[in-house]
Parts: C-alpha cells; structure tokens; sequence
C-alpha cells in the first residue's frame, strides 16, 4: 500500500476536500483561515508523492514543498492580521455578519 | 532482538500499518478541525493533523520536509492561529451556530470533490512510477542553493514583506483606546 502513488493522492484529495468544506461552511473566520491551512498541507502532500514516486522529480519536490511551506506562512500571517483588524472594528470573528457593504 | 520485516499476527508491513495509523489521524482530526464546535478545540485538532502529515513525509523519505512541517507547522503557524483564536474570543462565539446555512450543499460539493479526485487518481496511468526513493538532505540543499536560489530568494523577500505588512494590519492606531 505505501509502495503506490495512489493511496497517498487519494488520502491528499481526501484531506483536500475537508479542507474545502470547512471553507465554505464554516462561520468563523479563523475557522476559514485554518481549512485553508488544511488545504494548503493536502497540496504539498501530493507534491512530495510525486517527488517520491516519479524519478524526474525526486528531488525538486521536496524543493518545491519547502517554497509553499514559506509561502503558506505568508498567508498565515497577512490573513489572521487582517481578521485581528477586523475584528477590532466589528466585535465579531463570524464572517457572515461582515455585511456593511451590501447594506 | 531484531525487530520482524511483518507485523506478526496480522502479516502486512510495518510501513503499510505506520501510513494507515498517521493518514487515519491525519483524516480524524481534519474532520475535527471542520467540525468542532469549541475553536480552540479545532486549533489543537489541526496541530495533530499537522503532526501526523509531517509523519508521512518522514514515511514518503523526505525527513527534511518532516523537520520543516513541525518547525513552521507547529510551531509557528499553529501558535499564531491559536493567538488569533485567544484574541477573538468571545463569550457567546461557542454557544452559536458554528456553520453557516451553505453547509448541507458544501457537504455534498466535498464528497463529490473527494470521490471525482479518487476515481480520477485510480484511474490515471501516472507513468514512469517507480519505487519509493529517498531524497537526502544534501542534494535538497545543493538543489535549492543552486537551480532554484531565484525562488528562494524571492520567497526571502515575500516574508519578510508578509511580517511588515502583517504587523502594519494588526497595529492599533495612536489614540485608539478600545
């Protein structure tokens, strides 16, 4: 089972789509913040099964997952700054009662 | 003692048993993550899930990645959500209802999603698969400070921006007292 690339794409699609549920269903912006890290883990997940089972790649994905861990970290920090400033301005975390703009 | 290629009562390797113990906490505490009610809760779900991933990259043979998983994952970007989490809290959040009115139709896009990608994945023919190899740290290093240093670099760059303007959103503005 850990000898093919399958397993580990679909426990990566897997992961993929929990993350893209919380996104979408999930009311608290942080909650959003985390399924995207979720998402984000799924991604790098298949990269480094490509990297490990593709012998063009061996070494490049692992290249490839560092620059997205980085990036990620990026994300991280600029989204959670944004909803500590909105938070400060409207008392809530819930995204859905973020509506002064289509009032 | 030596330790034996199989598990001995049930007869399948140790890799196979190790990667279905850390996928299956990894899927668990991610559909925790999603569905938990107490969000602290779900941060602590999500530093496991983080945990269990950097175990399959040790399995997959990327220890280095594995390294870089727990010191950015968990270390880093867990702290700060769970900061983030600690610095939004509110009284009634947990009480309320923790989805939105979308859920029931993003429930299903999601099986959907799962069951399109693992069809697809076991239907393609990836090619030139061959077995599992190990990367070693060395040639990552060499790789990553020679064919793609321009990237790194740029990545250097992307931080560093990130963290000014990360601290220039969550700065209070002078006078503001609440």
């Amino acid at each position: 089972m850990t000898n093919s690339l399958d397993a580990y794409l679909v426990v990566s699609g897997i992961l993929f789509s929990i993350g893209m549920f919380g996104f979408l269903a999930r009311r608290n912006a942080i909650s959003m913040l985390m399924s995207i890290e979720l998402m984000l883990n799924a991604v790098n997940l298949a990269i480094v099964a490509f990297g490990a089972f593709v012998p063009a790649l061996h070494d490049q994905a692992s290249v490839i997952a560092l620059i997205v861990i980085a990036v990620a970290a990026a994300e991280a920090t600029v989204g959670l700054a944004i909803v500590i400033a909105i938070f400060r301005n409207r008392r809530t975390p819930l995204v859905d009662e973020y509506d002064t703009m289509r009032q | 003692m030596t330790i034996p290629d199989a598990v001995p009562i049930i007869g399948i390797g140790w890799d196979d048993v190790l990667f279905v113990i850390l996928a299956a906490t990894m899927l668990g505490s991610g559909l925790l993550v999603v569905t938990m009610r107490d969000i602290i809760r779900c941060g602590l779900a999500m530093i496991v899930s983080f945990l269990s991933l950097a175990g399959i990259y040790v399995l997959l043979g990327a220890p280095l990645l594995g390294a870089a998983q727990v010191l950015v994952y968990i270390g880093a970007i867990s702290v700060l959500i769970l900061f983030a989490i600690m610095l939004t809290e509110s009284k009634d959040a947990p009480t309320r209802l923790v989805f939105q009115t979308q859920a029931g139709p993003a429930a299903i896009a999601a099986i959907v999603l799962a069951i399109v990608l693992a069809l697809t994945v076991s239907a393609t023919d990836w090619g030139a698969v061959s077995e599992r190899v190990r990367s070693s740290t060395d040639t990552v290093a060499r790789i990553l400070f020679d064919q793609y240093v321009l990237p790194f670099e740029i990545v250097g760059v992307l931080l560093l921006a990130a963290v000014i303007g990360g601290v220039f959103l969550a700065r209070r503005e002078l006078g503001d007292r609440s």
